[in-house]
């Protein structure tokens, strides 16, 4: 960390005195290509409301974590998390009910138990607070290592399993005709997604979440015509938002969150407008 | 089951054999005692009414559903070998916003090298010399929700011819296909069975083209109920007894 203080103490940018700043924006620049890479498969795989479920249940296991008395209620968050996304993918495998239904199924359960947990003897909600809004400014080094773990892990995945990845989303039968194991690629990702919206609830919060890992794909699809454009311009999207959010935040006094949620929706305005140019 | 006059020899010629097939999903039998030879170099067409077991017959020779019976491959010289299969899907339409060009899709399907760092020169080679078989080089940069029917039909069509294979299998591979598009496909079937030397089974529920293209036709309803050649088949009792109370026409 020190290494990557001294660094930031080089660039004239008053912001960035701030440890916090520095703090702030080196999990930025770990999570956008996260969000970025992640929301390519979301968007193709058409699972926005599943990952928005996803984060329904980590709240739950956060909230599970805190009435256990663990002191890293994340670690409950990311085990509830995989549980939660392995049972949905096991339901949907054997169910006939549309995927929408059962995500809203699960949805409404976990949130439903999250409450429940979280106000169990007459327990205050407002501790959980932060985990609604979320606030990356106080994001600890220890959970920036982890995100660039995390990060580390994910892009080693995506080398091996992008294409099978896209290729089961797109056209399942292709995908089993070609010899590709559809559900166990299809279950490894939602696993990927799991820990990484876990790992983001305390610093980008529960309630704007989700547009992070639509948002950048959404605006991507706009303009892009192959595989390697979709990828690219997410990515970059989601860097833009998240420099420029930290940015707005740190002049305006806002949260981060919701500054870099918006900046991706006027990212997705634009490329609308743009999408016609691109054929 | 009625036999028509279809008493070619089975020995050498014989590139699929499928007897007394039964295929049972949960407690429903989907299909029972099927029998039906292709013969090399043969366009063996598939018809009957929905449900009626076509695909599962198809998904049965390429060994993704269990089955009782025998199927059975053999190639001239070297029998009872398992043969290359090529498998064109019956397809949904792509979202038209998708952003996956047809070069991605063929890299998604036979390169490991991920899609997203884009296609090595080597590889877009490939697809261009994939992609010509069906007169399609055209198609390499467009994104594959914005291709027609036929246009789609030909794409996966290339995929399956790669590498060529002893018996090409497609599902449905004229729905969703105009008129022009669909003459300008079965030409091309037919133009590929000869260049290559392979044996195509096919379903459709497409009857009028059956009598310009196909070898044999086999009217499946849970069982093999008639085959023979186009012209018997079309005229049999049983084809009229399964879709004239379908409520089907030619």
């Amino acid at each position: 960390m020190s290494i990557w203080y001294s660094l930031l103490d080089l660039l004239p940018v008053e912001m960035l005195r701030w440890d916090f700043m520095k703090n702030a924006l080196l999990a930025l620049l770990l999570m956008a290509p996260l969000f970025g890479i992640l929301s390519t498969m979301i968007v193709t795989g058409r699972m926005s409301f599943f990952s928005d479920a996803l984060g329904h249940s980590a709240f739950t296991g956060i909230a599970i974590g805190c009435i256990a008395g663990m002191s890293m209620p994340l670690g409950a968050a990311v085990l509830f998390s995989l549980a939660f996304s392995l049972l949905f993918s096991f339901v949907r495998s054997r169910s006939s009910q549309s995927a929408d239904t059962l995500i809203g199924v699960f949805s409404s359960t976990a949130v439903a138990l999250g409450i429940f947990v979280a106000t169990l003897g007459g327990g205050s909600f407002t501790k959980y607070n932060r985990y609604l809004i979320g606030d990356v400014l106080s994001i600890s080094p220890m959970e920036i290592g982890m995100l660039a773990l995390v990060l580390v892990f994910v892009l080693v995945f995506w080398f091996f399993y992008a294409n099978r990845l896209t290729l089961s989303a797109v056209h399942p039968q292709l995908a089993s005709s070609r010899g590709i194991p559809v559900g166990l690629s299809q279950t490894l990702f939602t696993a990927a997604i799991a820990v990484v919206v876990t790992l983001s609830i305390s610093s980008m919060g529960l309630l704007i979440l989700n547009s992070l890992l639509v948002l950048p794909a959404a605006a991507s699809r706009n303009v892009a015509r192959n595989i390697k454009q979709y990828t690219l311009f997410s990515v970059l999207f989601a860097l833009l938002a998240g420099i420029g959010g930290l940015t707005v935040s740190y002049y305006l006094g806002c949260s981060a969150g919701a500054a870099i949620s918006l900046l991706l929706a006027a990212i997705f305005a634009v490329t609308f407008c743009l999408r016609k140019r691109v054929g | 089951m009625k036999e028509l006059s279809h008493d070619r020899d089975c020995g050498q010629s014989c590139c699929l054999r499928v007897e007394k097939l039964s295929v049972k999903i949960g407690n429903d039998e989907i299909l029972k005692n099927a029998e039906l030879h292709v013969h090399c170099g043969e366009l063996a067409a598939l018809i009957g009414p929905n449900g009626a077991g076509k695909s599962t017959l198809l998904k049965a020779i390429l060994g993704q559903r269990d089955y009782t019976g025998v199927i059975a491959f053999s190639q001239p010289g070297q029998r009872s070998k398992k043969p290359r299969i090529g498998y064109v899907p019956q397809s949904p339409s792509f979202d038209p916003s998708e952003p996956i060009s047809v070069a991605d899709l063929f890299a998604c399907c036979m390169s490991r090298r991920p899609a997203f760092l884009g296609l090595s020169k080597s590889m877009r080679q490939t697809v261009k010399t994939c992609l010509q078989r069906v007169h399609g080089e055209d198609l390499i940069d467009k994104r594959v929700g914005t291709l027609s029917g036929g246009e789609l039909q030909r794409v996966l069509l290339a995929l399956a011819l790669e590498p060529i294979p002893n018996i090409l299998i497609l599902d449905e591979p004229l729905s969703g296909v105009d008129v022009e598009g669909m003459n300008a496909l079965m030409d091309m079937l037919d133009e590929i069975r000869k260049t290559y030397d392979l044996s195509i089974l096919m379903t459709t529920h497409d009857f009028s083209m059956l009598p310009r293209y196909a070898d044999q036709v086999a009217l499946i309803d849970h069982t093999v109920v008639c085959k023979g050649t186009p012209q018997e088949v079309l005229s049999s009792e049983a084809f009229r007894r399964t879709f004239h109370m379908q409520g089907g026409s030619l």
